[in-house]
């Protein structure tokens, strides 16, 4: 028997209570969410700011000359301060707002897109993105005569790298000559961007952002990063990093839908072209000239989506009141013990056994189907997401059309663990 | 003499009820699709997939005698067993039947409440998919 590694001081009840709907009952039976990597649950914390704010001071911001309106918007900057701080951003105008990560990695490649691509330029992105890090840099390609170049990944799901210790692959990665085999150096003199996932939605993988922003930062490389995935479950200190831009999304990590954000450094920024125009992000208009207003409203367009900017920061707070490292601590012993467990069965195969993971686990079963796994696991009231995960180039690297993949949260247990392997068991034994 | 449509749905609602719980109801689609009459390997092309399915159906049609016959398959077992139940109650009927048919029986079943979205439309598709044929072998 496995006795799994959970520390006995991290208090998963109390924290369980604070999200109301982990009492739901599916099917008849008890909720166990394990699609957390799709979206995460809310905690009353969150769900209360955004009532109250809804109840006790609904109003536009920057724009009223009446009290509602000073607490709108005082209400909203500290959330900016808040989300700053968290990811040790050097100003709170770095921290724009978006309505997701979608949202964040359009306005990123439309707008840098414009700054630096020119015909013949080439966008780097590696095989495990979301088609959220591949489609708006196709859509920049396209429009300025660019060509999207791919990292490659070995069968583990890690990026195929030469400068990490220990992985002496594909020494052409970081030369200047084309024409190595098996992969020609993808970063050239005509790279211009590097878009990559902090965290892969499907893998679980943790990608060694620093060491590839450092190596691109030397070559005078912009630098983007997918953080959705990260942002809930690993410290991201964005100057550390020393990425220029890094998008992340507020519904998972336990804040609203509809609200996400883009960090950018204020140097770039600044020569970013606006992405999206209208009110707010003026600062005088005639029809002969518009001149933008300043970080970070020249990317805000609108009226923001201030109730879930307002559950974003709720969430941050709620973040680290909880502390995120014990959090992840936790989520790690959830994965060990999924992982380990699930081996076991009969025919199961892992996708993706990177050394550094998160809390994901993606796998397929010999002569079971994905989609029918997920129904029968859902019978049982388990929550998984079964499919390509929005990854489908990836899926195409293993040769396989999608997984089942449950991913954790600090909310989940290690008995809800046992329970979802117990009951792939059974729609295994349904289906064979 | 062929059963008519409505019966044949009533003797699936009948059938669905004598079962207790979600094992019992899943075990007998997928017994269902074990039993399903596939279709023709070489008709298992891009154009007879039906859209809006997670999972791959293939779906044929074709006219023997004035009526429609249905092949079908897919790479996922419950899809099948899905695929199959529509067979049983739609193939082997003229044309007209089948246009005429309702499709309320699902409800009746308790089938729709226990798919996932995703599925409750891939099961609207494969009856669309078997409509359009029929409308087409009515002309
Ligand atoms: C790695 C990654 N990037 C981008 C996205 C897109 O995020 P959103 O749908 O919140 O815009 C997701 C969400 O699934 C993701 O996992």
């Amino acid at each position: 028997m496995i006795s799994p590694a959970v520390n006995a001081a991290y208090d998963v009840e109390s924290l369980r209570a604070e999200f109301p709907v982990l009492g739901e009952q599916v099917h008849g039976k008890s909720l166990v969410y394990f699609d957390n990597a799709a979206t995460t649950q809310k905690p009353k914390q969150v769900i209360e700011a955004v009532d109250h704010y809804y109840r006790a001071y609904n109003s536009n911001v920057h724009r009223g000359a009446h009290m509602l309106s000073s607490l709108a918007t005082e209400a909203q900057e500290n959330a900016r301060e808040a989300l700053r701080a968290h990811i040790n951003a050097r100003r709170a105008h770095e921290v724009v707002f978006t309505a997701g990560t979608t949202a964040s990695l359009n306005m990123a490649a439309g707008s840098l897109g414009q700054l630096l691509l020119k015909p013949g330029d080439e966008v780097l992105v590696t095989a495990m993105e979301h088609h959220a890090n591949i489609v708006p840099w196709q859509f920049a390609c396209e429009r300025h005569g660019a060509k999207l170049k791919v990292v490659p990944i070995t069968g583990e799901g890690e990026l195929d790298l030469p400068v990490i210790p220990g992985l002496p692959r594909n020494p052409g990665l970081f030369t200047d000559q084309p024409g190595q085999a098996p992969n020609p150096g993808l970063f050239t003199d005509r790279t211009k961007i590097l878009a990559i996932a902090h965290v892969s939605n499907t893998l679980g993988t943790i990608n060694p952002v620093k060491e590839l922003v450092a190596e691109a930062k030397r070559r005078g490389i912009a630098t983007v990063v997918d953080g959705a995935q990260a942002i809930a479950h690993l410290p991201v200190d964005v100057q550390d990093l020393g990425c220029d831009l890094y998008a992340f999304s507020g519904h998972k990590m336990y804040a609203p839908t509809g609200i996400g954000v883009l960090y950018g450094r204020e140097e770039l920024l600044e020569q970013m072209p606006p992405w999206s125009g209208g009110g707010e992000m003026i600062d005088r208009v005639t029809f002969e000239r518009t001149t933008y207003a300043g970080l970070p409203f020249k990317f805000e367009a609108g009226t923001p989506h201030i109730a879930g900017i307002i559950g974003l920061g709720a969430a941050v707070n709620w973040i680290e009141s909880r502390g995120k490292e014990a959090m992840a601590a936790h989520e790690e012993a959830l994965l060990e013990h999924a992982t380990e467990t699930l081996s076991a069965i009969d025919g199961l195969r892992i996708i993706g056994t990177a050394a550094k993971k998160v809390g994901v686990v993606s796998f397929v079963v010999e002569g079971v189907h994905h989609s029918d796994l997920g129904t029968l696991l859902d019978q049982q009231g388990i929550a998984v997401r079964t499919g390509h995960h929005c990854t489908q180039p990836l899926m195409q690297c293993f040769n396989i059309t999608g997984t089942t993949r449950a991913s954790f949260a600090p909310y989940n247990t290690i008995g809800e663990v046992d329970a979802m392997v117990a009951a792939t068991r059974r729609a295994v034994n349904m289906l064979r | 003499m062929t059963t008519p449509i409505a019966q044949i749905q009533q003797e699936l609602v009948d059938e669905f009820a004598m079962f207790q719980d979600w094992q019992d109801r899943y075990e007998h689609l997928i017994g269902m699709a074990k039993g399903l009459q596939t279709i023709d390997p070489s008709r298992k092309l891009d154009d007879n997939l039906v859209r809006g399915c997670q999972s791959r159906v293939w779906l044929h049609g074709e006219k023997v005698d004035g009526k429609v016959c249905f092949t079908a398959d897919s790479d996922a077992l419950i899809t099948k067993g899905i695929v199959a139940l529509l067979v049983r109650v739609y193939s082997g009927h003229t044309p007209q039947e089948i246009l005429g048919a309702s499709s309320e029986f699902i409800d009746r079943i308790g089938l729709r409440q226990h798919l996932s979205p995703n599925r409750a439309n891939g099961l609207s598709a494969m009856i669309d998919q078997m409509k359009h044929y029929a409308l087409a072998f009515s002309a």
